[in-house]
């Protein structure tokens, strides 16, 4: 160990000052990153054991011990499929999108923290930053749908822009209330200001605020059960029908990615993300990144939930869902939250 | 300040480089590349295409377009208000209530209107 110390500290320091900074943050990020990506793959397993149990099946239980290879088996089957490029298909927009779905997708966690001081880059406009990056994931859809050249990804891509659109703005304003509440656009002071066990959690005063944040980023991930953009029984996997090999199992990537993303950042925002519901009393019950990881796996089990249980909405039902429910019941709760604020209660009492 | 965005920058490179590197290595170095004229034409459930696929689309997918920049730049207004809310106290509310409530009579508006149904 220390031989290896000798050998690599005095390399380390001959490196350039710009070289050194960018290797550490380069550490950084992999090590958000692939556990990450790690955790993607084991949602996609945990997906289908769920969903399996759900409905009285057992899942798949064949590859490894209990089916937990079963990911990886996915992985190297997908590494070793052929990729192919329609004829009539923009070859360059076609590669690309996969690409700018999953950029933003993983991007987005520089922003997240994951406990009191465990955090890439603290931003002031930390929660400007995510709501810019989840904006771009549409960009692939809409990019991937219209290259493909093919009537049903076409549709499928039109189908998705217009509903992710529509949710973004509940989902906008649904975030202008934690704002109000918080007080910052960091998501350390928005955490911070949750302190002190479960009564200041900003769940309590803004319940209506949380069920439509949760319910837009369950619409923008296009998941069951808005996923008409993919509708497999009716446009047969919409936007990416025609991706194969590794550029379809990239977007699959970046949705499950998004979904951990909503996860995390509904507890974070509406949950006290890394506190622990007793207030800071220390120990296994006190504050710490287990709070964080626990609340965001119970969410994204809800995302699997609902999929379970739901039926396909029908894109009229979903288009009247987001601009006729969820944007008045925002508007009206920023107003009663604007009420409170002026009687000083809830997050703004002393 | 501004170094808390180098990471921030070195992270999207990062993501963008980490998915074209999978379609590259898995799609053109470890996968097969056997193109044939019916294995690329765009699926069709097994009809030749008919057509161009780019073809036109419903108008209220525009409409809706168009009322999301509306709306997304009303929260583009309230972000900064939600932030320096306990500075402006009772007056900032008064105000930005002022504001929502023209932006709530335009979305009644387009609602009486039909701009949001779908059928």
């Amino acid at each position: 160990m220390d031989s290896i110390v000798n050998i690599l500290l005095p390399l380390w320091e001959w490196l350039p000052e710009y070289l050194q900074i960018f290797l550490w943050n380069l550490g950084k990020i992999l090590l958000i990153m692939l556990p990450l990506m790690g955790a993607v793959a084991y949602v996609t397993l945990l997906e289908r054991k769920v969903i399996g149990f759900m409905q009285v099946r057992i899942g798949p239980n064949r590859v490894g011990p209990k089916g937990l290879l079963q990911p990886i088996a996915d992985a190297l089957k997908l590494m070793f499929k052929e990729i192919i490029i329609p004829t009539n298909a923009n070859k360059f927009l076609f590669l690309s999108a996969p690409m700018l779905s999953i950029g933003p997708a993983l991007a987005a966690w520089a922003v997240i923290p994951f406990n009191g001081e465990l955090v890439l880059a603290d931003l002031n406009a930390g929660l400007l930053y995510i709501l810019a990056l989840t904006s771009m994931g549409v960009y692939g859809v809409l990019i991937a749908g219209w290259a493909s050249n093919s009537k049903y990804a076409l549709l499928g891509a039109l189908r998705s822009a217009a509903q992710v659109v529509a949710y973004e703005i509940a989902m906008g304003f649904a975030l202008v209330g934690v704002l109000m509440a918080g007080g910052s656009l960091n998501l350390g002071d928005i955490i911070a200001k949750q302190a002190g066990g479960f009564s200041n959690w900003f769940i309590i005063p803004l319940l209506p605020l949380f069920f439509v944040y949760f319910i837009s980023g369950v619409a923008e991930t296009n998941r069951a059960p808005f996923d008409v953009a993919e509708g497999e029984s009716e446009i047969v996997a919409g936007f990416h029908v025609d991706y194969s090999g590794m550029a379809f199992a990239v977007f699959f990537l970046a949705e499950y990615a998004n979904i951990i993303m909503i996860s995390a950042l509904t507890s974070l925002l509406f949950w006290g993300g890394w506190l622990s519901p007793f207030g800071d009393i220390g120990g296994i019950l006190g504050n710490g990144f287990h709070w964080f990881l626990l609340k965001t796996v119970f969410f994204i089990f809800v995302f699997l939930w609902l999929r379970a249980t739901f039926p396909r909405y029908r894109y009229d039902q979903i288009m009247r869902l987001g601009w006729k429910v969820f944007i008045p019941v925002t508007i009206v709760w920023l107003f009663v939250e604007a009420v409170m604020f002026v009687m000083q209660v809830g997050p703004w009492g002393a | 300040m501004l170094e808390n965005y180098l990471p921030v920058l070195i992270f999207i490179c990062i993501g963008l480089i980490t998915g074209a590197a999978m379609v590259v290595m898995g799609g053109f170095m470890l996968a097969p590349r056997r193109p044939d004229p019916a294995k690329n034409s765009p699926y069709e459930c097994g009809f030749e295409a008919f057509e161009d696929a780019r073809l036109k689309f419903d108008v209220r997918y525009y409409l809706v377009a168009i009322l999301f920049i509306i709306f997304d730049l009303e929260i583009a207004f309230l972000f900064p208000w939600a932030i320096v809310l306990e500075d402006i106290g009772v007056f900032g509310v008064v105000a930005m209530g002022i504001f929502l409530g023209i932006l709530v009579i335009g979305f009644i508006y387009e609602w009486k209107k039909g701009a949001l149904e779908w059928e």
